[in-house]
């Protein structure tokens, strides 16, 4: 294939569009709403990269991948040559290529977004990542050496531990996951739905880490099950990446009330159990016909359009700022307001109402207006004096976030915590205690799966060092 | 996947399940519990350690098989293997040595009393076990209760074995007689037992322990379903529980969210 064309040719080139499931069959089902783009469309989308020399799209990556040069290899069609650079790069690319906020990372720093509409790097990653899992005799990944007796523990098997896994094990050392519930992936596995993330791809990673000889333990809850002080015990080096999992509560009136729940029982009931979604499921869920989410992010627009797919005829986000604030991918509300979805914005809800037989009815709200800028630099919502009105709900579902899960970290007093219960540690994940490494949601608050598993490539390479004498034992330990 | 050494049926849908869980044995504590899931597809069931034994390796679950997930887990057989069993969860029982302690248990409830009343015994408490059930064929533990306790008191709504009646009524001839009147209560069974049991001891303020059974999940703190109202405070049962202080537990709270899914069935929409 012919790869050399003028930088006007490629700007000639307008973006790819992905093609997707019709709006209306998609509310219907829990398919991956993104069928993915074709070869042909693929290349093309390549070929709109001008290759720049500064390659400024690589600074808006958190793990800095290859961008230009994957793309390269891809517009001339050389696929094997793709996926071994992006694979280099980024541990779970056909996880990132999907989940990524691309339009504030990559594609925000992409030239061509100055004058019209960035490189496609997202669907891109995707392309390649889920060519080289169709293809992996292809691709030629490293297998396991063993060449160390050194043995490494992981707490939590989410985006962080998984990567951390993946590049430790390619390393040496005997590496095995302790994960608390009874599946694989975390938040990829019981938060984000199937209809973005199908969960093949998380069992697909997880057959790869176990073939390069990695030891997965669930229900094992490290502070419960085992103390830390054991793995520190049994293994040269531990890393925590168990994540923040613990719901912000709305503290308001009603939230007890029968219909209430937070994003994470909500979307753990329906993505990890399983219930309104496969029709074996023994767990219950409540399908409201008005289901209220409060909160903007990418965990309430899963919560709305899962709700929207359990047959809700009113699927609404109840948001105290406007649209243009709402903290979510781009993607995820497009494709939430192509389903129908309600954004009803400007609105504080105060708190919730229920029925004589203590069901949600519904919502207590004052509308908002948006005064200046704020620390963050979004427009502070402020309450219009005297204006309020009811909204009808059967269920609210309470998607304000998260936050870290003290479960272990309370079990490790000697372990620096920040004031809000995150781990500290440095930029090579090293905490205050000799050999244990953190890194992930745990250390950042609710963040991405990106910076996640960057996390965890870092803590790998900084626990390979530590297990070889080349680091000190604590950068941290004299803060 | 964990291994079942025994099964046993003690009364009608009750089985005593003996598993081989090493890492489970030796971290529990009285009070904590398992979450259990039979196999795939199956839900995740809260179920209370009842007993464990280190050296062996192996915990004992009680279990009341009432619906299908209970049931699934109380049929596996000697031999065979439960799938998944996490834990121990929960705080541990709070053990102080009060002196004269009532531990009141109904139903099933008693299973989940019996490593109260054996931690209450070893902590140095005279301990007067009280337990109910419908009929005869409903009381269970009486004799592993009487090996860690001064005395077991039977009651039974048909008056089939020990007195007839609630266990309340026992607990409330204990209250009035200087002599027996306990400085402790431990009240665990159906919802409405601990709460009329914390009715009683409200007035002269005996310390009164429920252990709370509300819906959970995940059990890590993760999903708030859990959730219980404790003097005016959600707190989560798996992670700040299951036991708490009866005197400041909203019960009308708790029943009312129990029964969430009791005819979830009409709720759905089809
Ligand atoms: C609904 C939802 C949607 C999201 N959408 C996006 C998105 O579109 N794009 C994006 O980039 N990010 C998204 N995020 C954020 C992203 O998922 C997280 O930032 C990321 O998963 C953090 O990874 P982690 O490995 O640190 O933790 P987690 O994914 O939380 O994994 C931690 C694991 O550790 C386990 N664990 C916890 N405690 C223990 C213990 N004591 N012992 C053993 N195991 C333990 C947990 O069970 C869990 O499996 C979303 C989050 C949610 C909730
Ligand atoms: C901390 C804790 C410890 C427990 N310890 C034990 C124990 O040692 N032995 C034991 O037999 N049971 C125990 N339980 C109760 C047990 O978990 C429930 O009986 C079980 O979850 C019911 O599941 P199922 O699928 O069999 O029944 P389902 O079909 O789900 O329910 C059958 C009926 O029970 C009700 N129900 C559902 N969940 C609960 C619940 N958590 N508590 C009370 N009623 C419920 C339902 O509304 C329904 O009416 C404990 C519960 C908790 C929270
Ligand atoms: S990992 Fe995410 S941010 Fe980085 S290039 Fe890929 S899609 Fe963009
Ligand atoms: S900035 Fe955009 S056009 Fe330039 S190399 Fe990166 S992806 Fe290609
Ligand atoms: S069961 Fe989910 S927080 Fe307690």
């Amino acid at each position: 294939m012919n790869n050399s064309l003028s930088a006007k040719q490629r700007m000639a080139i307008p973006r790819a569009e992905m093609p997707t499931i019709d709006p209306k069959v998609r509310c219907g089902n829990f398919d991956e709403v993104n069928l993915g783009l074709s070869m042909v469309q693929a290349v093309k989308e390549a070929r709109r990269c001008l290759q720049c020399k500064g390659r400024d799209c690589v600074a808006g990556c958190p793990v800095q991948v290859s961008i230009p040069e994957f793309l390269n290899a891809l517009a001339a069609g050389d696929l094997p040559r793709a996926a071994q650079i992006l694979l280099n790069d980024s541990a779970l690319p056909a996880i990132c290529g999907r989940v990524c906020p691309q339009e504030t990372q990559c594609e925000a720093l992409c030239v061509r977004a100055k004058k019209g509409e960035a490189v496609a790097v997202g669907h891109l990653e995707r392309f390649v990542a889920d060519w080289a899992m169709a293809h992996p005799e292809q691709v030629g990944m490293e297998k396991a050496k063993f060449s160390s007796s050194k043995k490494v523990a992981i707490i939590g098997c989410g985006p962080a531990g998984l990567t951390a896994a993946g590049e430790l094990a390619r390393w040496g050392p005997e590496v095995t996951i302790f994960e608390a519930l009874h599946e694989t992936g975390g938040v990829l596995r019981y938060g984000i739905p199937e209809f973005r993330l199908p969960k093949a791809i998380i069992d697909a990673e997880v057959a790869r880490l176990k073939e390069l000889g990695v030891i997965i333990e669930c229900n094992v809850i490290i502070g419960r099950t085992l103390s830390l002080e054991q793995l520190r015990e049994q293994f040269d080096a531990v890393f925590i990446g168990n994540g923040a999992g613990l719901p912000v509560m709305l503290n308001m009136a009603g939230e007890n009330l029968k219909g209430v729940y937070s994003a994470n029982e909500y979307l753990t009931r329906v993505n990890l159990m399983g219930a309104g979604r496969d029709p074996s499921s023994p767990t219950p869920i409540i399908r409201g016909r008005q289901v209220a989410v409060i909160g903007a992010g990418n965990t309430a627009m899963d919560c709305v359009r899962t709700a929207r797919r359990l047959g809700a005829e009113r699927a609404m986000i109840v948001y105290r700022r406007s649209e243009a604030e709402m903290p979510a991918r781009q993607e995820e509300i497009e494709h939430a307001k192509e389903e129908g979805i309600e954004l009803v914005t400007l609105t504080q809800p105060l708190s919730i109402r229920g029925n004589e037989q203590n069901w949600v009815a519904g919502l207590h709200c004052q509308v908002m207006t948006l005064g200046d800028a704020d620390e963050s630099g979004r427009r502070r919502p402020t309450p219009v004096a005297g204006e309020t009105f009811e909204l009808a709900a059967d269920v609210v579902i309470n998607a304000l976030g998260t936050r870290p899960n003290p479960l272990l970290t309370a079990t490790q007093p000697d372990l620096l915590l920040d004031e809000w219960g995150n781990i500290c540690a440095d930029e090579n994940c090293v905490t205050s205690l000799p050999g244990v490494f953190a890194g992930g949601d745990i250390v950042r608050g609710g963040a991405t799966v990106i910076l996640a598993m960057g996390d965890g490539k870092k803590a790998a390479k900084a626990i390979d060092r530590y297990l070889w004498g080349l680091d000190q034992p604590s950068a941290m330990a004299s803060r | 996947m964990f291994k079942v050494i025994e099964n046993q049926l003690l009364a009608p849908h009750l089985h005593r399940l003996v598993i081989e869980a090493p890492r489970i044995a030796s971290a529990r504590q009285a009070g904590q519990f398992v979450i259990v899931r039979s196999g795939d597809g199956g839900e995740r069931i809260p179920l209370t350690i009842g007993d464990a034994n280190r050296s062996r390796g192996s915990i004992t679950l009680f279990i009341q098989a009432i619906g299908a997930g209970t049931r699934k887990i109380a049929e596996t057989e000697p031999g065979s293997y439960i799938q998944d069993i996490a834990g121990p969860w929960g705080q541990p029982t709070h053990l102080e040595k009060w002196g004269r302690v009532a531990c009141v248990g109904g139903g099933v409830g008693t299973a989940v009393l019996f490593p109260l009343v054996r931690a209450l015994h070893e902590a140095g408490n005279q301990v007067t076990s009280v337990i109910g059930g419908r009929s005869r064929d409903f009381i269970i533990l009486e004799e592993e209760l009487a090996r860690f306790s001064a005395k077991v008191v039977v009651a039974t709504e048909d008056g089939s074995y020990g007195r007839q009646g609630f266990v309340t009524l026992e607990l409330a001839e204990m209250l009035e007689d200087p002599l027996r009147c306990p400085d402790a209560v431990f009240a665990v069974g159906p919802v409405p037992m601990m709460k009329a049991v914390c009715e009683q001891t409200r007035p002269a303020g005996i310390p009164t322990i429920v252990s709370l059974n509300p819906i959970m999940i995940d059990g890590t703190g993760m999903c708030g379903g859990c959730r219980v109202q404790i003097g005016g405070q959600a707190k989560f049962a798996c992670v700040d529980g299951p036991e708490f202080d009866g005197h400041l537990v909203d019960f009308a709270s708790l029943i009312d969210r129990l029964s969430m899914y009791k005819d979830h069935e009409c709720r759905l929409v089809s």
